[in-house]
């Protein structure tokens, strides 16, 4: 099973099977896609209410980091993180619920979209603030060595326009100062919302910080899901071996608005021909033919079986109730009788 | 032998560290044998090592790996160098801490100390009093002793709760406040306690304003007015039950606190009196608080910022004649 083979996938770059390591990751990316094309077309025809981020361009980066993180390990997605979310286990009923409102869903309606998480399963709920999910993997980390357990990683993804903000650099240092197992996956999808490069950082490479803040950094190009196996898979490992925090730096192209709200229209045309600008998953496929690792019929069914459990996922939540304001007590905190009620 | 309220503290965090293996302390300069700006923490780091833990200045992270850990079950305890300085950490407290349940389900228990309030000379960004705005958002629960005895079982109490709370701790009362030893029994947290009861006009207050309080209405008792003072403990929880039984006996209302005027706790209070007692008042319900400005830096001015002995009385007199 698809759903599940994420959460097995420990596999160990230049030590597994690398085609099989790679096809299951273009699944992940494939199944990525349409669920994405799925949101989009429901959001255009007002099924989805609030906002629908998807990360066309970033599903390689995204399904790498999902793959090597196995149950006991933390991971905090952040907005373009559906391929790797469902590498870790996040089943695609949650993300149908939760963007279509399901009072069955992780969220209960209470909050949507990108925002769905299962804390208690390894997948921390991200806010919308960036860089504020760094110290609480940290938190993660520090508890879990206090409390004697071996073996894990904690990995969390960010942006370009993320890596600008106080808490990213406050995250950062605290994660080295700890000396928690930690992975910080950063790509550069070259826009903070509207707002190129040139306006966001002046160092030659965002990579080139790593060594100030105490981490080992790599740069990967983006689009080819290959280096993402190898270089983010490295970095989990040295991360779980004891190594010191990671800090990979990922290039590619936003290939969609910020949400699906935004037309995008001020991507400059001629970033558009940059390598960094391909799609990760048509090159993906593209050497899957020319290495001969799948037949067409192979990448039909494939397909076919992705669209399957998409639209399943769809169609399970449409039918589910939506949250019903008469049925909530509206306590914000879990101790009831310590809950502020005003007449 | 007796116990200070800051004594009291550190009793409190020795005890949860002995008794709860879950428990530990982040912040800055408190490891070593330093034991934190104010000692609250002093001999702990020797005694439990590895549980009270030094961290870079970095009130976001701090807060943020607080709630990392609880999420993993454990129950940090956040020790702020200053509560001003918990401005920094907002974002993680507001939005990651207390929002965590209502969104995921799961709680998130951590405590923020916040050594809270003005003392002589402490100037505009080591003296203030936040509660107002934590109480404001959701999903945190708000504690401010006013005693030594509640400064040690309310944080025994805020450690244990499943829910992140915000206990601010006095400064003002961390040396000179006294009792002859820590206590056997506790009030139940979100219960408010009639410190003295009477029949003229209801102080409600907390924190360090209760022994404001209380010294004015000695004052007013020569005078012949019996003044009750009730002491919220908790400003969220707000105990409004106590309150309005406190202004069905007097029929007079003074809500005074230490922090700015513009919203907060004594408007909180007023609002609620206002809505489910309006039949109990016999004069206009009043507030008292520290003037619209940054906290002076001289004795003559911060004397004057805050509310006192002096202004409560005076403010008491004004309701009282009406």
């Amino acid at each position: 099973m698809l759903q599940t083979a994420g959460r097995k996938g420990t596999s160990t770059p230049g030590k597994a099977a690398p085609h099989k390591r790679y096809l299951e990751a273009f699944r992940w990316m494939l199944q990525t896609r349409i669920f994405e094309e799925k949101l989009t077309s429901l959001y255009r025809g007002g099924l989805i209410t609030g906002g629908v981020y998807v990360g066309r361009g970033q599903e390689a980066v995204s399904a790498a980091c999902g793959m090597f993180l196995k149950k006991g390990d933390v991971f905090a997605p952040l907005i373009r993180d559906q391929a790797g979310r469902a590498a870790f286990g996040e089943p695609l009923l949650d993300v149908a619920r939760t963007y279509l409102g399901s009072r069955q869903g992780p969220m209960r309606g209470r909050d949507g979209n990108i925002h769905r998480g299962r804390p208690r399963a390894g997948q921390l709920a991200m806010i919308s603030h960036l860089g504020a999910m760094i110290p609480v993997v940290v938190g993660t980390l520090l508890a879990k060595r206090m409390k004697g357990e071996k073996d894990f990683v904690g990995l969390t993804t960010i942006g370009e326009g993320g890596m600008q903000t106080g808490a990213t650099h406050e995250g950062m240092n605290i994660a080295a100062v700890e000396g928690v197992p930690f992975v910080l996956v950063a790509t550069n999808n070259h826009y903070a919302y509207s707002t190129p490069n040139d306006r966001e950082f002046v160092c030659a490479d965002l990579v080139d910080r790593a060594p100030a803040y105490g981490y080992e950094g790599r740069s990967l190009d983006g689009t080819d899901l290959s280096e993402c196996l190898d270089v983010i898979g490295g970095a989990v490992e040295r991360a779980r071996a004891g190594g010191p925090p990671q800090l990979v730096v990922a290039s590619t192209l936003r290939l969609a608005g910020h949400g699906e709200h935004d037309d995008a229209s001020y991507v400059a045309a001629e970033i558009k021909g940059e390598d960094f600008a391909r799609d990760s998953l048509q090159r993906a496929e593209e050497f899957i033919k020319e290495e001969g690792l799948a037949d067409a019929d192979t990448l039909a069914q494939w397909r076919a079986d992705a669209t399957a459990q998409v639209n399943e996922a769809v169609s399970t939540a449409q039918e589910e109730a939506a949250p019903d304001g008469n049925e909530e007590d509206w306590s914000a905190i879990s101790t009831r009788t310590l809950t502020d009620r005003i007449s | 032998m007796s116990v200070s309220y800051l004594e009291a503290i550190r009793e409190a965090q020795a005890h949860l560290l002995r008794e709860d293996k879950r428990v530990f302390i982040y912040g800055q300069d408190i490891s070593g044998n330093f034991g934190g700006a104010f000692k609250a923490t002093k001999g702990l780091a020797a005694e439990f090592p590895g549980r009270v833990l030094n961290t870079p200045i970095s009130e976001d992270a701090m807060v943020g790996t607080a709630i990392g850990a609880a999420l993993e079950g454990m129950r940090p305890i956040v020790e702020m160098q200053f509560a001003d300085f918990s401005s920094i950490a907002l974002n993680q407290i507001l939005n990651n801490a207390g929002t965590q349940y209502w969104r995921t389900n799961i709680p998130c228990p951590i405590t923020v100390r916040l050594p809270s309030g003005g003392t002589k000379g402490s100037g505009p960004f080591h003296s203030q009093s936040m509660e107002g705005i934590y109480a404001h958002y959701p999903g945190l629960i708000v504690m401010t002793p006013a005693t030594v005895e509640d400064a040690y079982t309310m944080l025994i109490d805020a450690v244990a709760i499943d829910d992140p709370v915000i206990y601010c701790e006095h400064k003002y009362l961390y040396y000179h406040l006294k009792a002859d030893e820590l206590p056997k029994n506790r009030l139940p947290i979100g219960q408010a306690r009639v410190v003295r009861p009477g029949r003229d006009l209801s102080i409600v207050t907390y924190s360090v304003m209760v022994h404001e309080a209380l010294a004015a209405a000695e004052e007013l008792r020569a005078d012949g007015f019996e003044v009750d003072v009730v002491d919220l403990r908790t400003v969220k929880p707000l105990d409004t039950d106590t309150v309005l039984a406190s202004v069905a006996r007097t029929g007079r209302l003074l809500c005074v606190g230490e922090s700015f005027p513009w919203g907060g706790v004594t408007a909180e209070v007023i609002a609620r009196v206002a809505t489910e007692g309006f039949h109990l008042l016999d004069a206009a319900p009043a507030r008292l608080n520290a003037k619209d400005t940054p906290i002076p830096y001289h004795p003559n001015l911060w004397s004057e910022h805050r509310p006192n002995e002096n202004s409560i009385a005076k403010k008491a007199r004004q309701i009282l004649a009406e």
